[in-house]
């Protein structure tokens, strides 16, 4: 058996454990533990920014895709994009073909024979700045957040990089930037839109295939354009609340 | 750069039309390690608790050796999510500012829950006793180690004993739903994802879960043989034959759980089944029929199945169980390559395929993940020598 000077009890234990205890939770009201909530649904009236696509009117020639790359310093390498052009191609015996060689940057070949197309045209992709974002509500940490104007940004001095957004997005909008090793996205040029200037591949568009605006401004050429037009978001059935408009959109689009 | 390159190459390599960004493989094998050694924990640990809560005799000795390398496989079971991350030096923000409404935020939690809670406490009641005495015994430092290992508890009376075994049969009991909670958990992150069809269904968290227990049961088995014969102590017969029996049943439950799901995708059949039967015939022909449900399911399943009803001399059952355990580790190490890899192969937009190349010279990811599985057989080891289970001081009456 023990002898006495060494036995120490189960109470002595508990007093020590009890002092540790008391010390953290003491550090811990010091600088309290903080839970982050990064996907509020918006408030108020503000701006509640969407965006619409004329497929019609889309030419494929990646102005867009180019003047987002120049624009948000995107690294220049055909992984990594905020806005790309696919081109959609059904043949006569109803294959569907889709490209996007470089984000369609460099434009498009058909190579298809013209005889043997039944319809082709062209899908600019770029965030859905989704309403119900699966992306922000994924991270881990907040990084990722929806704006008040019901953006999804990130916030790369917080974002750790663990890719968790980028398995969570549908639409393939996000991409890990090897030389930040955090995410980055389509922001539709937040820093732009605070200035009181357009995003640039709106600006860039040649043909008016673009529209961005407040979806809370019913006199707004946004507002106008969904109504008008018979408009559809991609994989509605995943009910993201997407705010990326198509119109004349293809069921064959993905 | 090598990133950029390795790129190139992949971008040669896609089949049919991938969305630009998908190019880039983002989870890589680092993240099939993850749930694979979370999972040897969770299987480890229920088997030791099985033992302990139901009081199976013929398991008994391998319950120390369960904890343990349930201990040693957890220490090391967030260096692979940790060294995975763009900003691996950002990872305590997961902790101190968690994202209420990710999946991801929750797992520093139920990490340390389970660590901290279950684990530790659980080997320490185990040991507490045996410790002080071996403060006693040893001299030199050994003895000031054991002696903080016990935390400056010296109680050996009976009661103290009889306190500890009915501490440690309560953190047991709470131990497994932690360890269901743990592994289902993982599951949950995969599950959860709906823009991938491959990752989301419910199925998710209790197919990891079984999977878990099978490749934790494998795990255990597997170390009690190597063990034993390294200490040149003779194998129990009934040991190996009760885990099989567990490992059998066990399997039974994953292999169902698994087929279901599997069934019920291609009688459904939605949108995404196309795609799914391309990449499952086609990029994961070898690692999903051949290596996860060949070698690591149907095999297995056969042979302990067989060994149920006929047994044949103890040699050539060891001989089968040795090979057996490491065909079930095998299988469910691709089983989730195959949910982890191959759910980032097809693209989301349902009409092509990317590429992911495993090289181990030049590819950080292989060589860490390889790192990641072979320090906790050194943990094991080294705790093995600290803790040695058959130096234990028989269990009270």
């Amino acid at each position: 058996m023990a002898i006495d000077k060494e036995n120490f009890s189960r109470r002595e234990f508990l007093k020590h454990a009890g002092s540790f205890a008391g010390g953290v939770v003491f550090v811990s009201l010091i600088n309290p533990f903080k839970f982050v909530f990064a996907t509020k649904e918006p408030k108020g009236t503000g701006k509640w920014y969407g965006v619409a696509i004329d497929i019609e009117k889309c030419i494929g020639c990646g102005s867009c895709a180019r003047a987002c790359k120049v624009e948000n310093d995107v690294i220049n390498e055909p992984f990594f994009f905020r806005n790309w052009v696919e081109q959609y191609t059904i043949t006569n015996d109803e294959q569907i073909l889709v490209s996007s060689p470089n984000g369609g940057i460099d434009g498009f070949k058909q190579p298809v024979p013209e005889e043997e197309i039944y319809k082709t045209f062209f899908v600019p992709k770029m965030c859905n700045h989704c309403a119900k974002s699966p992306c922000t509500q994924v991270c881990p940490v907040g990084a990722s957040f929806e704006s008040p104007e019901g953006l999804a940004l990130v916030d790369i001095t917080y974002c750790i990089g663990c890719g968790y957004c980028v398995q969570a997005c549908p639409y393939g909008c996000r991409y890990i930037d090897p030389t930040k090793g955090t995410v980055d996205k389509c922001t539709l040029c937040y820093h732009r839109l605070q200035q009181g200037l357009d995003p640039a591949c709106m600006m860039a568009c040649p043909t008016g295939a673009r529209i961005y605006g407040d979806l809370n401004d019913k006199e707004s050429a946004l507002y106008a354009f969904i109504k008008e037009h018979n408009c559809a978001v991609l994989k509605p059935q995943l009910n993201t609340s997407s705010k990326l408009y198509y119109n004349d959109l293809s069921q064959e689009v993905h | 750069m090598d990133k950029i390159q390795s790129l190139y190459e992949a971008l040669a390599k896609v089949e049919g039309f991938i969305y630009p960004n998908e190019i880039a493989l983002n989870w890589d094998m680092l993240i099939v390690m993850y749930p694979y050694v979370t999972g040897l924990v969770a299987g480890a640990f229920i088997l030791a608790s099985l033992n302990r809560v139901f009081d199976i005799k013929a398991l008994r000795p391998t319950y120390e050796i369960s904890l343990l390398t349930a201990l040693s496989f957890m220490l090391i079971a967030t260096m692979p999510l940790i060294s995975h991350l763009g900003q691996p030096m950002r990872f305590y923000e997961m902790l101190i500012t968690p994202h209420l409404t990710s999946a991801m935020a929750i797992f520093g939690f139920v990490y340390l829950w389970y660590l901290m809670v279950v684990l530790l406490l659980e080997i320490w009641f185990d040991y507490r006793y045996d410790m002080v005495i071996w403060s006693r015994e040893k001299t030199g430092i050994m003895r000031h180690v054991y002696r903080a290992l016990t935390l400056w508890v010296s109680d050996t009376t009976p009661k103290s004993r009889k306190t500890d075994e009915k501490i440690g049969y309560f953190i047991t009991v709470v131990g497994i739903p932690s360890a269901f909670l743990l592994h289902g958990y993982v599951g949950f992150i995969f599950g959860s994802i709906k823009a991938n069809p491959w990752w989301s269904t419910v199925m998710m968290p209790v197919i990891f879960l079984f999977s878990a227990m099978v490749s934790g049961i494998a795990l255990v088995m597997f170390i009690y043989m190597v063990v034993t014969w390294l200490r040149k102590q003779k194998i129990e017969m009934i040991v190996l034959d009760s885990i099989a029996k567990y490992l059998f049943y066990i399997l039974i439950i994953d292999f169902s759980l698994e087929s279901l799901d599997q069934v019920h995708r291609i009688y459904v059949a939605d949108e995404s089944f196309d795609i799914l039967k391309i990449l499952v015939h086609g990029k994961l022909f070898f690692s999903f029929f051949i290596m996860q449900i060949g070698i690591g399911t149907i095999i297995p399943l056969l042979t302990l199945g067989f060994l149920q009803f006929k047994k044949p001399n103890d040699k050539i059952r060891k001989a089968i169980y040795l090979i057996l355990s490491i065909c079930v580790l095998t299988g469910i190490f691709f089983m989730r390559w195959n949910v982890v890899i191959g759910g980032q192969l097809f693209s989301k937009s349902f009409y092509g395929f990317t590429s992911y190349k495993v090289s181990l010279i030049g590819s950080t990811d292989v060589l860490l993940s390889l790192v990641w599985f072979i320090v906790p057989f050194f943990i094991l080891a080294f705790l093995l020598w600290l803790l040695p289970p058959w130096k234990k001081a028989p269990a009270p009456h």
